[in-house]
């Protein structure tokens, strides 16, 4: 039964990265070896990140950019210099282009929101266009909703192929010369799909619209370099990544974050304040209104320094490796129908299927009850189900520290599924 | 918590699909997408018929089945009565043991005692019966103004 090939190249030592993890040594319901296979919801912390929380908490603990004692000095060095670990960790020219929120969502209103705010070229209005696609998460729908509702904007998207790709066969006819702003995701968090940016971005700037781009199921998987992407702004959160939650990133270009107007306002993002007016500081901090989530941004900078010590690439090449492995032994359960592409081309390591007639929250409870996690539902993503015309799907999803062993698991898991309510 | 009688219920649910009624709701379970729509008929103080079509989880269409066939036929106040213990079984995060007297009130329904201790799944438990009160108060508020 077991198909596995003798050899699945590409695979991470995951032995040894996998006793970094200590939670994945947990044992569930009366003994059961957790498989943990919803790290797209959000990944497991290593032990360095860890210790890095606990270690700031225990010897420099306080508030950033303010105080001139020893333990401010600290943990401002220790945020800023969080900031120049992710800058370098996404080839972001400058440090200073790095603007730390609580999470991918809120980078994402934020972006929104300083386009609804702001003078032209960038003014979204009534006369001019926001494009999305049907497979955003609902953090890249609701917030261009939100802001098409109040400036009378027209919101408009790509659809989706039969086969879970974004149809970009009217491009022309989507992003036109009244698009002021493209928001779309690398990766798909449902479906897994990873889209094809160049594409559109050719298309945007061809018409002078801002591109947004949606790496939150990027960044913890593949090498994510800003430049290259050639976006205008790049929105991803900690959590997924082998950081703490409580902390995302919003890249943009210099330039835009120059020009455009705050979004939250407050202590840490003035330059001087009068009862009448207040200028601002110059970028990341015009965008970091309050105390920031300290600890959580030094944990993120030991995060991606703990993804760089092992390597983007050879990450990616991992969850290849486990992806093409996944669905070929996927597609061999009964009744199985996978929800987005089913080859590992160009797809990221998030599997979303149905089983038969099964609701997905059957499927995962019986799946818990044996020790294996997953997520069901319809991920944040309805569109989508909709678009498959089904309520919900059940989601695997792998990352550095899965292994060949835990997708058989899930399979074994799967036919009990089916034996229980066959 | 998937008890035989659970998936009984599922599997061959009873009084489903929708008839006529005094007032029609739509109620979804956004967490897992679970939906169902409801009709309320009502005669007099009597419940003549609950009538229902959804899709869902196990637990959201057994406890359909389970609740067309415990509060047809009831006086409401009755069926208020009975909706009352059953709330009280799903949110008491498994602490209580159905007696033989809440048995007598819930029959099949004390056999979703055991979902009530997973936080996740009490919604879909309590779908169709909060489906139930929404629409027989429309119900009845229709027949006031009449």
């Amino acid at each position: 039964m077991n198909s596995r090939p003798a050899v699945l190249t590409g695979l991470l030592d995951t032995e040894g990265i996998r006793k970094d993890f200590p939670i994945l040594d947990r044992l569930v319901h009366d003994g059961k070896k957790l498989v943990y296979l919803d790290n797209a919801a959000t990944s497991q912390t290593p032990r360095q990140v860890i210790d890095a929380l606990s270690e700031y908490y225990e010897n420099y603990n306080a508030n950033v950019h303010r105080g001139v004692h020893v333990l401010a000095e600290e943990a401002t060095a220790g945020y800023e210099g969080a900031r120049d670990k992710v800058a370098a960790f996404i080839n972001a020219p400058s440090r200073d282009e790095v603007i730390f929120t609580k999470n991918a969502s809120e980078s994402l209103n934020l972006v929104a929101n300083m386009l609804g705010w702001a003078d032209e070229p960038y003014r979204v209005d009534r006369d001019t266009e926001i494009v999305i696609t049907e497979m955003e998460h609902h953090s890249n729908i609701v917030p261009w909703q939100l802001l098409a509702q109040r400036t009378g904007a027209k919101l408009k998207w790509f659809g989706l192929t039969d086969d879970g790709r974004l149809d970009l066969s009217n491009i022309e006819e989507v992003i036109t010369e009244k698009t002021k702003v493209v928001s779309f995701v690398l990766v798909s968090n449902i479906l897994g799909t990873v889209n094809p940016v160049e594409a559109i971005v050719r298309r945007a700037q061809q018409v002078g619209a801002l591109v947004v781009v949606d790496a939150s199921q990027a960044a913890p998987h593949m090498p994510v370099d800003v430049q290259a992407l050639q976006a205008d702004f790049v929105a991803f959160t900690g959590h997924k990544m082998c950081g703490p939650t409580g902390i995302g990133v919003l890249w943009g270009r210099q330039e835009l974050l120059e020009d455009l107007p705050p979004f939250l306002g407050g202590g840490e993002m003035i330059e001087t304040v009068s009862m009448h007016s207040s200028t601002y500081a110059p970028a990341p901090h015009k965008f970091e209104a309050g105390t920031p989530p300290i600890a959580q941004a030094i944990g993120l900078g030991v995060a991606v320094d703990y993804l760089t010590s092992i390597g983007m690439d050879k990450i990616l090449a991992h969850e290849h490796a486990m992806t093409e492995y996944a669905i070929g032994r996927l597609l061999e359960v009964p009744d199985l129908r996978v929800i987005g592409p089913t080859t590992a081309e160009e797809r990221g390591a998030a599997i979303s299927f149905t089983l038969g007639d099964i609701h997905p929250h059957d499927v995962g409870q019986v799946l818990d009850e044996q020790g294996i996690a997953v997520r069901v539902g319809h991920h944040c993503a309805r569109p989508v189900c909709l678009r498959y015309g089904i309520p919900a799907t059940t989601r695997a999803s792998f990352y550095l520290y899965s292994t060949p062993a835990e997708v058989d698991a899930l399979v074994d898991g799967l036919e009990h599924v089916r034996n229980f309510f066959g | 918590m998937y008890q035989d009688v659970i998936l009984d219920h599922y599997k061959h649910p009873h009084g489903r699909g929708l008839r006529d009624g005094d007032a029609e709701v739509h109620h979804v379970n956004p967490t897992c997408g679970d939906e169902i729509t409801l009709r309320v008929k009502l005669k007099g103080s009597t419940i003549e018929d609950v009538s229902y079509e959804g899709q869902g989880c196990s637990i959201s269409q057994a406890s359909a089945s389970v609740l067309n066939d415990l509060l047809v036929g009831k006086e409401i106040a009755d069926a208020q009565r009975i909706q009352g213990v059953f709330l009280e079984l799903m949110q008491s995060k498994g602490r209580i043991e159905p007696d033989d007297a809440m048995e007598e009130v819930l029959e099949d329904a004390v056999a979703f005692a055991g979902v009530s201790k997973y936080p996740a799944r009490v919604k879909c438990a309590l779908l169709s019966w909060m489906a139930w009160k929404d629409a027989t108060a429309q119900a009845l508020s229709v027949e006031e103004s009449v």
